[in-house]
Parts: C-alpha cells; sequence; structure tokens
C-alpha cells in the first residue's frame, strides 16, 4: 500500500518536532518518575539511593498528605465542579436573554478576571479578604459583623478565588455550546408546553452535554494544579487548613529539600487528574 | 508530481533548519558556565525582594571595581539571586549541583551550610586559609560556624548577628515602666506586656515570631531564645553533641512553648492572624516600630539596617525612640542573658571554574578596611578582633557595642543537616500553640513525633 521511502519522506517534517518532544516533554516526565522511586534530596545528601516505593509508603502513611489530598478534592468539587462549572452555565444562559449592552459589560468584566496573571488575580482577591481588607470595609459600612476567612475559612477563601477568577471560561465554552443548539428545537418544546425547567432539563442540557463534558474535565484538570493562587493568598496555611496537593508538593520539594517525596507526591498528583478525566471520559462515552 | 516533491522537500529542510535553529541557542546556553572563562568570577548573593534596599549591590559592587583595577584583564560578574530566604537556599542549591551553572563564589547562611558540605556542594578552604594572614583576626567561634563535622573549614564568615528585646521608650513612659528597662526573668518580660496591654490600649505588648509563614525567624529569634534559656545553660537543648543526637521531650521545650502560649492566649502578641502572615518581620521592621505600635520586640541585630539613610526606611530617631535589653533567663539563673547567633560565609562552590581567583575575591572583601565598610554598611556584628576593637566601628552605630559584647555569650545553632526539617517541626509546634489548636503537652508530644521522622530516629530522651 505505500512505499517506505515515501512514508518515511512524510515522516521527516515531523521529526524535529517529535525530537523536541521526546527531549523535553518525554524526558523530564521520565525523570520525574524515575526520580519519584529514589531518596534524591537538594541538601544534606552526599549520595541518593533507589528506594522504591518507600516515598509512597511515607505519603500514604503521613497526616498532612492525607489531609492534602482531602482539601484538594473540596477545592475540585467547590470550586470547579459547582462554583466555576454551575456558575459558567447560569451566565451563559442569563446572557443569551440579555441586552447587547448588559452582555458586553458582563463578558468584558467576567473576561478580566479570566485574563489577569494568576498572582495579580491572588493578590487583588488577599486584598479583598484580608483583615484590613475591602470585603470587611464594604461590610462595615453596611454594618455588618466582619469576616477573617483567609484565617477562619482558608479553603473557602481561595476556592472562591478560583471561582471568580475561572468562570469566565466555562462561561465561553457554555455560550458557544448554547448558540449550538437549533432555535427549532426549543420552539417546538414550547409549542408541545414544556415550561423553562423542563426545557433545561430535556432540551438544552442533553443537547451540550459534550461541551460540559469537555468544559468539566478541562477545569478540573486545571483547578487541580492550582498553585501561584493559593500560595499567594494564604501559603497553605493557616497551618495546613489551605495546603492543597501543589502546595505540599513544593514544600516536601523545595523547602523540605525533600525532592524524592515531591516527586512521589507529584505522581500522585496526576493519578488524581487522571481518575477525574476517565470518569468524565466514561461519562461522554454512554450517554451519548 | 515533481514540484509537488521538490516543495514537499524544501519545506521539510526548512523545518528542520527551523528546528535546528531555534534549538540550537537553548541548547548552547547550558553550556556557558563559570569554567567558560578562566578571567571572569562568578558571584552569586542574595538580593532583597525589596526594591529600595540595596545595601549589599552597592558594596559589592565597590568591591568589585577595587579588584578589577588591582588585577587588570580580571572581570567580576556579579549574579544576584533576588527571593526570599527559603527560595533563596533552593535556587543556590539547583545552580551548585552542576559545573554548567554553579558560580565561582556563593553567599552562604550558617543555618545550611553543614547540609549543602554533606551534599558535596562546597569546597574545603583550608589550603587557601592556611596562607591567609588575616584569617588569624577572626574570633574562634566564627572560625568554627563554617567548619564541618570533617574538621574542615568551608567558609569565611563575614559577620555574625546577635538578639535581644527592643522596646519603644514612648510606650514605655505611657505605662509607667522604667526607660532603662532590663527584665531578670521571663516573668519579668511577661508582666511588662501585661501591663502595657493594660495601662496603653491600642499598641502590641510583646512580639514573638511565631510558626511556619515567619520560618527560621520563629524558631530562632522565637523559640530559641527562650529554650536557650532554660535548664542549667551549660547543655545544648535541642541537641546532644556526645551522643550525637536530637533531644526529645525536654521539660525546657514545654516551657518554652508554654511561654509563646501565654503570650498569645492573653493576646499580649500581635493578633494570631497578623503573627502567621508571611510578611511579618517586614509588618513589624517597617510599621509597627517605626510607628510606635509595638510595646517590646523580641528581635534580631540587624533591625537599624533598613532604618540607616539610605536604605529605603529611614528612621535615624530609632535609636533615641528605642531602648535595648538582654533577653533573660528562665528564671534568671546563670549566665542571665540569652542570644543566638547566625550569619553567612562566603564560599566556594565544589564545581566553580575559577577558585582560585574566588578566594582573591573573598581577600579583597576582607581587608581590615573592606570588612569594616561591610559590618557597618549592613548592621553587622564584627568577626574579626582588629575590626571590633575599632573606635570608628564602635561608635557608628548605637547599639553595636550591645550587640557585640552579646558575641561573648551567644548560641549557635546545631545547623547539623537535619536541623532545617526539625526547625519546621518547631514552627508547627509553635503555631498550635499560638492558634490554641494544641495544648502545650500535646505540640510538646508531637514535635516528639516529628522529630524522629525528621532525623531519622536519631533521637534522645532527656
Amino acid at each position: 500500500m505505500s512505499d517506505p521511502r515515501r512514508s518515511l519522506a512524510r515522516a521527516l517534517p515531523v521529526a524535529p518536532a517529535v525530537v523536541l518532544l521526546l527531549l523535553f516533554l518525554a524526558g523530564p516526565i521520565a525523570y520525574c518518575a524515575y526520580i519519584a522511586f529514589t531518596d534524591l534530596q537538594l541538601t544534606g545528601q552526599a549520595h541518593s539511593s533507589f528506594v522504591g516505593f518507600a516515598n509512597f509508603r511515607t505519603a500514604f502513611g503521613d497526616e498532612a498528605f492525607l489531609n492534602a489530598v482531602w482539601l484538594t478534592l473540596v477545592f475540585t468539587v467547590v470550586s470547579s465542579l459547582v462554583g466555576q462549572n454551575t456558575l459558567g452555565l447560569a451566565l451563559a444562559a442569563l446572557m443569551q436573554r440579555a441586552s447587547k449592552p448588559v452582555r458586553t459589560l458582563t463578558g468584558g468584566v467576567v473576561i478580566t478576571a479570566w485574563v489577569l496573571p494568576e498572582v495579580v488575580a491572588g493578590f487583588l482577591l488577599y486584598a479583598f479578604f484580608r483583615k484590613e481588607g475591602t470585603l470587611n470595609a464594604i461590610l462595615d459600612a453596611l454594618h455588618l459583623p466582619s469576616q477573617n476567612w483567609l484565617y477562619t475559612l482558608p479553603i473557602l477563601a481561595v476556592s472562591f478565588a478560583n471561582v471568580w477568577r475561572g468562570t469566565a471560561f466555562s462561561m465561553l465554552v457554555y455560550s458557544a455550546a448554547l448558540n449550538e443548539i437549533p432555535k427549532e428545537i426549543t420552539e417546538a418544546a414550547e409549542v408541545d408546553g414544556a415550561g423553562g425547567p423542563s426545557r433545561l432539563w430535556h432540551i438544552t442540557l442533553p443537547m451540550i452535554r459534550r461541551s460540559i463534558g469537555t468544559n468539566l474535565m478541562l477545569n478540573t484538570l486545571q483547578t487541580l494544579s492550582v498553585f501561584g493562587l493559593i500560595w499567594v493568598m494564604t501559603r497553605g496555611g493557616p497551618g495546613n487548613k489551605s495546603q492543597t496537593l501543589p502546595l505540599f508538593m513544593y514544600e516536601q520539594a523545595f523547602q523540605n529539600s525533600m525532592i524524592g517525596y515531591g516527586t512521589a507526591v507529584a505522581l500522585l498528583l496526576l493519578l488524581v487528574g487522571s481518575v477525574f478525566s476517565v470518569m468524565y471520559m466514561r461519562l461522554l462515552r454512554t450517554e451519548v | 508530481m515533481r514540484p509537488t516533491a521538490a516543495r514537499f522537500r524544501s519545506t521539510s529542510v526548512l523545518t528542520a533548519l527551523l528546528a535546528v535553529s531555534l534549538a540550537a541557542p537553548t541548547l548552547t546556553a547550558c553550556g556557558g558556565g563559570s569554567g567558560s572563562d578562566p578571567d571572569t568570577v562568578k558571584i552569586s548573593f542574595k538580593q532583597s525582594t525589596d526594591n529600595s534596599i540595596h545595601v549589599m549591590d552597592d558594596y559589592l559592587a565597590g568591591i568589585k571595581k577595587q579588584f578589577e583595577k588591582e588585577n587588570p584583564g580580571k572581570k567580576v560578574e556579579l549574579v544576584p539571586i533576588k527571593a526570599p530566604d527559603s527560595e533563596y537556599y533552593t535556587k543556590l542549591q539547583q545552580m551548585l549541583r552542576s559545573p554548567k551553572t554553579a558560580p565561582d563564589l556563593v553567599y552562604e547562611d550558617t543555618f545550611l551550610i553543614n547540609s549543602d558540605i554533606t551534599s558535596g556542594y562546597l569546597k574545603p578552604l583550608d589550603p587557601y586559609l592556611a596562607k591567609w594572614k588575616d584569617w588569624d583576626q577572626f574570633i574562634d567561634t566564627a572560625k568554627a560556624a563554617a567548619k564541618a563535622e570533617d574538621g574542615k573549614t568551608y567558609g569565611v564568615p563575614d559577620g555574625t548577628d546577635t538578639r535581644g528585646l527592643w522596646f519603644d521608650k514612648g510606650i514605655f513612659e505611657k505605662a509607667g515602666l522604667p526607660t532603662d528597662w532590663q527584665p531578670k526573668t521571663w516573668d519579668d518580660v511577661l508582666a511588662a506586656a501585661r501591663t502595657v496591654k493594660e495601662k496603653v490600649p491600642g499598641v502590641t505588648p510583646l512580639n514573638v515570631y511565631t510558626g511556619k509563614p515567619a520560618g527560621e525567624a520563629a524558631t530562632m529569634q522565637g523559640f530559641e531564645m527562650l529554650l536557650y534559656g532554660t535548664g542549667d545553660g551549660t547543655s545544648d537543648p535541642l541537641y546532644d553533641k556526645a551522643s550525637k543526637k536530637w533531644v526529645a521531650g525536654g521539660q525546657g521545650f514545654k516551657d518554652a512553648l508554654g511561654f509563646v502560649h501565654t503570650v498569645y492566649q492573653e493576646k499580649l502578641g500581635t493578633d494570631v492572624s497578623q503573627a502567621l502572615d508571611p510578611n511579618i518581620q517586614t509588618i513589624v521592621r517597617g510599621e509597627l516600630l517605626p510607628k510606635g505600635k509595638l510595646a517590646i520586640d523580641l528581635d534580631g541585630s540587624w533591625l537599624p539596617q533598613d532604618w540607616l539613610q539610605g536604605s529605603g526606611h529611614e528612621w535615624p530617631e530609632w535609636s533615641k525612640e528605642l531602648g535595648l535589653a538582654y533577653m533573660p533567663t528562665q528564671h534568671g539563673q546563670a549566665p542571665g542573658k540569652v542570644s543566638m547567633s547566625g550569619g553567612w560565609t562566603w564560599s566556594i562552590p565544589a564545581k566553580a571554574g575559577n577558585p582560585d581567583l574566588a578566594f582573591k575575591f573573598i581577600q579583597t572583601m576582607q581587608t581590615k578596611a573592606n570588612a569594616q565598610k561591610w559590618y557597618i554598611a549592613n548592621s553587622g556584628i564584627a568577626v574579626r578582633r582588629d575590626v571590633a576593637s575599632d573606635p570608628a566601628y564602635v561608635k557608628a552605630q548605637p547599639g553595636i557595642k550591645f550587640f557585640t559584647d552579646l558575641v561573648s555569650s551567644t548560641h549557635y545553632r546545631p545547623a547539623y543537616p537535619a536541623y532545617p526539617k526539625v526547625s519546621t517541626a518547631i514552627q508547627e509546634a509553635m503555631e498550635s500553640v499560638t492558634t490554641g489548636d494544641a495544648s502545650v503537652d500535646k505540640a510538646a508530644s508531637d514535635y516528639d513525633e516529628a522529630l524522629k521522622a525528621a532525623t531519622d530516629n536519631q533521637v534522645v530522651q532527656k
């Protein structure tokens, strides 16, 4: 069927890209996977050695690690699944009916939050939530009791920050998906007497299911790896009350100098991410 | 067919060329290590994250000029690393791992030097020091600061620091406390703080750094200043030198935690959420003290470096408004006062390309005149006898005599490889009694557990 010389010639243009990917993407990943099985330290060690699964055993016996896994799940569910996803869909649906000026304005504001660099967004929300910050100034003006969430409910504060920052993405995805629903179908449903909630449940949601799946997957993976936002706002504290897996990994690898252990945690984070991905992919395949 | 094939080939050649030309600079950039130029000495140091503070930059620029003039044909390249302490260590350690990135001279904190020596990152300096006359001017404790367990010396200290109590005379006057205050016991310190709390509302009575956000400042300025004032004052309460093991379950440890607990539960300290703000040190030095909002601060000798002319936060009146007192021992037992010392050294990486030239640069920095200039510029405490006895140095800054006198009775941290992890465990214990999450006993027993993990079970019960 094919002339080997010709297919070789065809592969040639891709070769440099493949080499670069192997060198700069696959290489470091393979090296990371190797390091996760050693006791490599950044300092305080003459030679590192292969330790098998010791790092993973340490992780599962480490309360701080389990705490980080739990917080990561809370953070992901609250800020990504519930927050960004639902709010994004609601905004997109509302904006479809809104007048053009309202749509432009809302879209502009929401997307600004998305365009801001992570560290800037983190700092803005730190300034918003801190004890002397904007939120308390507003609450004071309204004679409401003031809050200190960065200290009392840090995981909620950073979740809110992530919703604030990331909703635009879901909104854009859903806006595009909603526009794809043919008007005739909605109208037909209306004629048949379907009310708002029933149209949403029986028409809109099934028709944008693919977008929901894609959006959930992208959102979740992005939220799982959020580091800068939390680091700027709380550094994982107080104590380790907002220390999600990426922050835990950073602390172990670079502050406690245990590169091997930190890398093992990174691999476990990868595992959590792939569990979510598989879940969503299943969801997609069986339903459509 | 032909033209397509030709175009096909030319595109692939183009792509390949493009890929190579893109990759080439990236790859060769990694190859430009310190060894590449035998006439250039590369120097890495920690640049302040506060842009208005450039004490070290200015000092090194001056030395660079002098060095290049005295050594024609030789060049100095300054490679500043702009980062907070803990990230500076990490970046430096990563650079030291490869001969391609290792500088010729690095600024090392004595806090980590033993750990870096164990990793084989640094070069022993003994052959150089043996031929260097000025080395005899260094006091013995300073020489020991960079001496490893193998008996070799790996760094030349450029000064040290000591610690004590800074207090606001204005607030003390309002509270009816003496402005030449010198507490004799921990209870005296707490009593003064309680008086301030009662009589001068709106100010923080006492600052003791605590918790993980403050990092090593919590361990050293806070906890160890207390811990080393417990017991009989002769044995190290953290590390048992005889058995080479870390001490667990000490009563002194619990008492020191108890002090921290009292400070924060009686609300004598800063508000807990502020105490656990990662920027607490900047807040204390830049806001609370200069604005007269803090009565007593347990802190380091270097504070005035932020308040000097040209440092960015000028506050020349500090010497009139602040008083100094020794930190007392727990019950006033001998020797009566406590201080901790750390400091930084200049070291040559094992993978440096030009070690000889690098040592020459150390010598230029450590002529008596240049050393003295540095001590004065950064509010450092002299470790050279010739500088310490020079009246110009003693008079250069108020307080310098107070802190230099502490050098004779100060303690050094057991900065062995496990120390950074032990320090983190101490910070966690402090944090849990600060927030009230754990009782003193629970925090102390949690520390004992964490200590075993941090030191591979090299623990002795006392």
